[in-house]
């Protein structure tokens, strides 16, 4: 059978430092993955890899079975798989419905006409309208990007990526910076708007990761050592010491 | 899954035809009311300007290419066009005079698929630096090709040819305004028809963030090469008019410094509004044609407005316009005038004192021979005496002084407007 999206043996080297060293990963369709892993383990460039940001320097990427790796992001794009921004990257000088439009057109099947007005693509415009109630922003449509609060910026973030239908979202961690409620909130969210989809997400606050992940990945070094439940990952040994490690010693040398 | 089809009700945009038919009528009427030999033609090249800014302002405004080069394109449409009139002329080509501008359109559409496919891979500054480099090539090369540029003289032509149709020869110039009236109209509500399309919307798109366009599925060069594509189109097109409207065309109309006058007069007029262009191509008419005439020193003042603009107002006197507009609109404008009314004396008085001493200089230097007295706004200036120096430098201080302390004035009356407004708006949203 193939995977939703499956990483074969992926490396990525700038210069000569090797960032990601051999990352295998196979996701399932319709699974919810959380990848963790301490600061500077390969997270961000991970997603960067998949989302066609950068190329790999080896291995492959498949999505639903076909390779994806080396391709432009706007093909990767329209075979399926969209990502959001860890800093919201978002169209600052237009509003907040016609970020949303811009990002339903392509999908809808709209490419480059300049031969028809936007007022008339019904579709698109129900799309736009559909997906404004489901990140709540409906009622601050026709506000310029650049003039949302934080958490409604975050909130369009998201909406831009899930706008376009792909059934892989990447979500680069969607709660940064938001506080404890807006975060609670926003979980609830995110499991509304990849209801049925495959989403694999980079987060570092652990009451997220259990709460939207059936399965978490964890990056350490550039390599994936561990991807399983979430109480498998917890008594997974060299997990522990990855995470713990640091800790212990310290706690040795206090003994000592 | 079914959904219930949903009823959308469209209103017919009363303003939009109110604004598309005064437009119609100014164009039509123009020449009517100022009816002279010298605005007759100035309305022409209005007509053409108005087409060249808007196709500019496709690239800066709404896309966000800076573009140093566009004369490329206008002036490629202009020779080609120029070159079908005189085969038309001679009989080898059987196309009416009226279509002639089609000619410079596909010319300028041809061109700038050519050799925009390179430049539009970028943005920002390699964009720039590669349209300079296109620019200068292009003028070098048709300077080098007289058989087709005609050299220094040009390639001149005569635009009344064949039977005339209903009377229409093309020969008088008003029968010239309303070709390029006609062109003019029908490219403008073309290119504002184009900021309402997909491939319109995603080129701002690309303008305000290109790396998350490529992750929503279009490819940025390709959208930025279209919308460079469509802009040399319409570019063409007011070269093939100017070139009607002039009957000769030499290697000056690829020149860079009618890029730059493109994209300065774009700017002047404000690249963030559509229809800033068409103000800064009536700036740019009158500025070619008037103030070159009034002083020799025109390009200085011309720099120190673009200067002040790209300054103190970044959107141009359209911007200026609609803030003001804006203002009015909540009645407050009344608070303000007291203050423009300052602000433009002191500003007057500086505006004199430097242009005293500018022209007092430029007499020094190029009419040295007539002597040091010259006329200045109807007073008697001798350039070798102090007196003068001294009262325009002394008129600068004082008008820098006081415009300053109004200008500080003014800006927190304008604030506290502004505020007022925000104000305003939320309370309406409220009820």
């Amino acid at each position: 059978m193939s995977f939703a999206l499956e990483l074969r043996d992926v490396r990525k080297s700038f210069g000569k430092s090797e960032i990601i060293r051999g990352a295998n990963l196979a996701v399932q369709a319709g699974e919810r993955v959380a990848i963790i892993g301490p600061n500077g383990a390969g997270k961000s460039t991970l997603f960067n890899l998949i989302s066609g940001r950068f190329a790999p320097t080896s291995g492959e990427i498949h999505l639903h079975g076909q390779r994806i790796d080396g391709k432009r992001p706007f093909e990767i794009n329209r075979q399926g798989l969209s990502r959001s921004f860890q800093v919201s990257n978002l169209f600052t000088r237009l509003s907040v419905f016609e970020n949303i439009r811009c990002a339903v057109l392509w999908s809808l099947g709209h490419r480059y006409a300049f031969w028809k007005f936007l007022a008339d693509l019904d579709d698109a415009n129900d799309r736009t309208e559909q997906i404004l109630e489901m990140i709540k922003l409906d009622k601050r449509r026709d506000v310029l990007a650049m003039n949302l609060t934080y958490a409604e910026a975050r909130a369009l973030e998201i909406g831009i990526t899930i706008a376009g239908g792909s059934s892989v979202i990447l979500l680069d961690e969607p709660t940064a910076g938001m506080s404890k409620s807006e975060t609670k909130r926003f979980i609830q969210l995110i499991r509304d708007v990849t209801v049925g989809k495959t989403l694999l997400t980079v987060e570092h606050d652990m009451g997220v990761v259990f709460g939207l992940a059936d399965k978490i990945a964890v990056l350490v070094y550039g390599e994936v050592i561990a991807f399983d439940t979430p109480d498998a990952v917890r008594a997974n040994a060299r997990v522990q010491e990855a995470y713990l490690g640091s800790v212990l010693a310290e706690a040795q040398a206090a003994a000592a | 899954m079914s959904k219930p089809k949903e009823f959308h009700f469209k209103p017919l945009n009363v303003g939009r035809w109110i604004v598309w038919g005064l437009f119609a009528v100014i164009l039509l009427v123009a020449p009517r009311i100022w009816t002279s030999g010298l605005a007759q033609t100035m309305l022409t090249q209005m007509g053409i300007g108005i087409i060249a800014c808007l196709a500019y302002n496709i690239l800066l405004g709404q896309g966000g290419m800076l573009s140093f080069g566009h004369a490329v394109y206008s002036g490629m449409g202009a020779f080609l066009a120029i070159h079908a009139l005189n085969m038309a002329g001679a009989g080898t080509l059987g196309l009416p005079v009226s279509l002639i501008p089609l000619v410079g359109g596909a010319a300028g559409l041809v061109f700038a698929a050519a050799l925009g496919y390179v430049s539009t891979k970028k943005a920002g500054t390699p964009f720039a630096m590669i349209t300079l480099g296109i620019g200068e090539l292009v003028f070098a090369l048709a300077l080098m090709l007289p058989e087709f540029s005609g050299g220094e003289g040009g390639v001149s032509s005569n635009r009344v040819i064949g039977k005339p149709l209903m009377g229409i020869t093309f020969g008088p110039q008003i029968q010239v305004y309303y070709l390029v009236a006609v062109y003019c109209f029908i490219c403008t509500a073309a290119m504002f028809a184009l900021t309402r399309t997909p491939l319109g919307r995603m080129l701002n798109a690309v303008r305000d963030n290109p790396e998350r366009v490529e992750f929503v599925g279009y490819n940025t060069h390709w959208v930025r090469f279209m919308a460079f594509t469509i802009s040399g189109f319409f570019a063409g097109i007011a070269g093939g008019l100017g070139a009607i409207n002039t009957e000769i065309v030499n290697g000056e109309v690829l020149h860079a410094s009618r890029s730059g006058a493109y994209l300065l007069f774009t700017f002047l007029g404000g690249a963030t509004f559509f229809f800033g262009p068409i103000i800064g191509a009536v700036l740019m008419v009158f500025c070619g044609v008037l103030l070159s005439e009034l002083t020799k020193a025109w390009l200085l003042y011309l720099g120190l407005i673009f200067l002040f603009m790209v300054m103190y107002a970044p959107g141009g006197f359209a911007s200026l316009i609609l803030m003001n507009l804006r203002v009015a609109a909540f009645g407050k404008l009344k608070k303000l005038w007291t203050s423009y009314l300052a602000l433009a004396g002191t500003a007057l008085a500086a505006l004199i004192g430097a242009a005293t001493m500018i022209e007092m200089v430029y007499h020094r230097q190029l009419n040295e021979a007539l002597g040091p007295e010259l006329k200045f706004m109807g007073a008697t200036l001798n350039s070798a005496g102090l007196d003068a120096w001294f009262g325009a430098g002394f008129l600068i201080v004082i008008g820098v002084a006081l415009f300053e302390l109004v200008r500080r004035q003014y800006v927190h009356e304008w604030g506290k407007i502004q505020e007022d407004i925000e104000k305003e708006i939320k309370r309406r949203e409220a009820l």
